[in-house]
């Protein structure tokens, strides 16, 4: 199998061996092992929650500098939605793709003018396949989420791909047709506030390449823009998307512009997982549509954003009011004119963890192990001895990557019952 | 059966309990997630358990749930003391139900417990005594 590819690393210098990303990993990916986190790559979905508790900023996110754009003869860069919920001042959000063109980008292709197109073909999709559920898989932290915990999910997921890969795969080919350059020569670059859509521009689900070459962090271009905002004035561009594909950045704009009744928007990783349990166990019937979001907020949420989600949310839902609320694109012009870029055309496959053992009967000699382990821990889930809680590390010890004296609980108690210790005791007057 | 079970645990489930219901059926979850199961069959066990489970704090006093895993198959016993099932050919009607109004506006009680349990398992066993309780099997071939 290929090495899973994480945009999530950690800088060890930084890292001082807390708790506290042990403890808020929603798939209990993390360790603390010789005093530094290390990731467990077969858990690990890129959510970003890490990098939001890390006290020391000891998680860094692997995205491109600016500088690369360099390498390559024309390049465009790909707005993402969140991006204009980020600046205070902003009244027209035309000015945002101003500032990227001052930066140096050739041009400009607006990831929310996709979302609204995506939005289009998803309506179709959902009229198409009858009632679900189905689960739109453009948060790319739920769908590996789903590839992790619920497989049997996976046949829930929604095959058509992100507004991030649609406007990639357009803003390839308009670029190719006005440059007569050759694809390799186009540099594409997502402005990205989300970890995990580095990981599927790197190593996406079920496409063999992404049509994105990178991703910029809108936490690093964030001071670049801002400082040629002002200049701007009045701006220039004009959105061409619509309010409801700006909509797109903030939790449940998915929902408002896809518009189809019955169905739920949930956000923040944890909440998510709650309800593909429901859903997984059948409890969710009533619903045709969900749309998940691995952040709180959205993706004016994600962890490579720098406004506080809540009042990027609020500052986008008013940008998006003064928009038209009708998309200006219809999807069967544009797929005539750029082909199928919206279906996923691979296969989502499954990534369950990994099991105690490869055979059953050694896997439930470990399970009873484990279940002795864990009842001999103390259970304080202190994280202490660097699992993320004590049934995680009795899972630990079975698998052979820990001891029981890793417990500091346990260790004590180990010291004092002791042979030696005991004759002492015994020994007092 | 001559076969000796691989596991064997148990869950107590106290009646009326909607705040512990569906702890037992979540533990028999990851219990055959990490063994590695195949992820079908973990699903059906989870929701033939959770069925199971709720039907115990739904109507019984209590009883619980115990898991065995076979060479052969996954076997889930969900066993109460409470006031049993009088038609049991009726109970396993999608949409039958004899839980009380309050109950159904918590959302429970939809009468697709057993119908669910039947759908989910290879072999569904009923056994039931009016006034004293229910004992039912369920069982998922490997």
């Amino acid at each position: 199998m290929v090495p899973f590819f994480h945009s999530v690393r950690l800088d060890a210098d930084k890292c001082k061996g807390c708790t506290n990303c042990i403890k808020h990993c929603p798939t209990e990916a993390i360790r603390v092992r010789a005093g530094k986190a290390h990731i467990l790559e077969d858990r690990c979905v890129d959510c970003g929650v890490c990098i939001r508790v890390c006290p020391n900023h000891a998680k860094v996110v692997h995205t491109d500098p600016l500088t690369r754009c360099k390498e390559f003869a024309y390049n465009v860069a790909l707005p993402a939605p969140a991006l204009f919920g980020q600046f205070a001042e902003l009244s027209e959000p035309g000015a945002v793709l101003d500032a990227l063109l001052g930066l140096g980008f050739d041009e400009v292709f607006e990831v929310p003018l996709a979302a609204d197109l995506v939005s289009q073909a998803m309506r179709r999709f959902l009229q198409e396949r009858g009632p679900g559920p189905w689960i739109s898989a453009t948060c790319p932290a739920v769908v590996r989420l789903i590839q992790v915990r619920f497989p049997e999910l996976i046949p829930n997921l929604i095959t058509l791909e992100s507004p991030m890969e649609v406007a990639g795969a357009i803003a390839r080919q308009q670029a190719i047709r006005s440059t007569g350059l050759s694809a390799d020569r186009i540099g594409v670059w997502f402005i990205t506030p989300c970890p995990a859509k580095v990981t599927a521009i790197h190593q996406p689900e079920a496409l063999a390449q992404s049509s994105v070459t990178g991703a910029i962090a809108v936490s690093q271009i964030y001071g670049d823009i801002l400082k040629l905002l002002p200049r701007a004035g009045s701006a220039r561009r004009r959105l061409q998307a619509s309010g409801l594909g700006l909509g797109w950045g903030r939790a449940g704009g998915e929902n408002v512009a896809v518009g189809i009744a019955n169905h739920l928007a949930v956000d923040g990783i944890h909440n998510v997982i709650d309800l593909l349990e429901e859903l997984e166990m059948g409890r969710l019937q009533d619903v045709s549509f969900l749309e998940c979001q691995a952040c709180t907020g959205g993706c004016v949420g994600g962890a490579l954003t720098l406004e506080n989600p809540f009042i990027a949310r609020v500052r986008l839902r008013k940008l998006a009011a003064q928009l038209p609320q009708v998309c200006s694109l219809d999807l069967a012009a544009m797929e005539e004119e750029w082909g199928d870029v919206f279906s996923i055309k691979g296969e989502i496959v499954p990534r369950p963890m990994t099991p105690l053992a490869t055979d059953m009967y050694s896997a439930i000699a470990k399970m009873e192990r484990l279940e002795i382990i864990e009842r001999r821990l103390p259970g304080l889930d202190c994280g202490a001895c660097g699992a993320p809680n004590c049934r995680a590390l009795a899972e630990d010890i079975v698998r052979g990557r820990a001891e029981e004296k890793d417990c500091v609980i346990r260790m004590r108690e180990m010291w004092y019952t002791r042979p030696d210790m005991e004759k002492a005791k015994g020994a007092k007057p | 059966m001559g076969l000796k079970p691989l596991l064997e645990m148990r869950f107590p489930v106290q009646g009326n309990d909607f705040i512990q219901a569906g702890e037992a059926s979540s533990r028999i979850k990851r219990t055959l997630q990490q063994i590695g199961m195949e992820s079908s069959l973990v699903r059906r066990a989870a929701i033939a358990s959770y069925e199971a489970e709720m039907n115990i704090v739904i109507h019984a006093y209590h009883g619980e749930l115990v898991l065995t895993i076979w060479p052969n198959l996954i076997e889930i016993v969900a066993a109460d003391v409470g006031p049993g099932i009088s038609d049991v050919a009726l109970a396993m009607q999608e949409g039958y139900s004899t839980a009380p109004e309050s109950v159904r506006q918590m959302g429970f009680g939809a009468g697709m417990g057993l119908p669910n349990m039947q759908k989910c398992a290879d072999e569904l066993l009923v056994e039931t005594k009016v006034g004293e309780g229910t004992r039912v099997v369920i069982k998922i071939n490997l």
